[in-house]
């Protein structure tokens, strides 16, 4: 298991009670098995099912591995403009 | 000449065209969002713009950039304020110009409809009556589909 840092923003910070917060996931871990985790967290019932993430600020699929290190962000639906 | 910004300061519009515009340049455009007194039938007294600013800076700068590839020619400055806007204030300027009017119209919507698309911002709107809730576009959409 590996300990990673996501970070969270908007409505997912309010929901998590948090701007960041630490996952355990199994190595070597996906996108996916961050979401995954977040979810099992108290707030996590608040993400869809494939929410965007982004990894060093880059949009990113689920099945992208991730590693301790990389930034990790769960992004909740955009509203600029 | 591409600069796109997050900021976190009133926007210059005025600035942003004088920036653009060059000898070479015969039309320029001027887009501007600001904070609207009525959404979804609720009258809004103000909205909280916050990002992920380190994201949002840089997926602006690859929105315009992908607009440069695509308009050949045009010049652009976009900036987008966060923080608390009151009612008119300006959230989003997009100057673009061109040598003609077409690529700098075309551009122009172009970055608007991306920006909105995917850059990390959201907004979290103020009502008279005092609530307040997180600007969902998606969760507009959702229902429109659905009774199609």
């Amino acid at each position: 298991m590996t300990q990673l840092q996501v970070l969270l923003f908007a409505s997912y910070a309010d929901a998590f009670g948090a701007g960041a917060v630490t996952v355990s996931v199994p190595e070597p871990a996906t996108v996916a098995d961050v979401v995954s985790a977040l979810r099992k967290l108290p707030g996590g019932s608040v993400l869809p099912a494939l929410p965007l993430v982004a990894v060093d600020r880059r949009y990113t699929p689920g099945a992208v591995p991730v590693v301790a290190g990389q930034e990790i962000a769960v992004i909740p639906p955009v509203a600029g403009g | 000449m591409i600069r796109t910004a997050i900021v976190d300061v009133p926007i210059d519009a005025s600035a942003l065209l004088t920036a653009v515009t060059s000898p070479a340049t015969g039309a320029t455009t001027l887009f501007l969002g600001t904070v609207r007194d009525v959404n979804e039938g609720r009258a809004v007294t103000g909205i909280e713009y916050s990002a992920y600013t380190a994201m949002a800076s840089d997926e602006l700068q690859r929105v315009a950039d992908e607009a440069a590839a695509r308009f050949e020619g045009i010049r652009v400055v976009v900036e987008h304020r966060i923080g608390t806007l009151h009612l008119e204030e300006v959230s989003v300027a997009i100057a673009v110009a061109h040598a003609r009017r077409g690529p700098a119209l075309d551009a122009q919507r172009f970055i608007i409809e991306e920006l909105k698309r995917r850059v990390p911002i959201w907004k979290r709107e103020h009502y008279v009556d005092g609530d307040w809730q997180w600007v969902d576009p998606t969760a507009h959409a959702a229902p429109l589909e659905a009774t199609t």
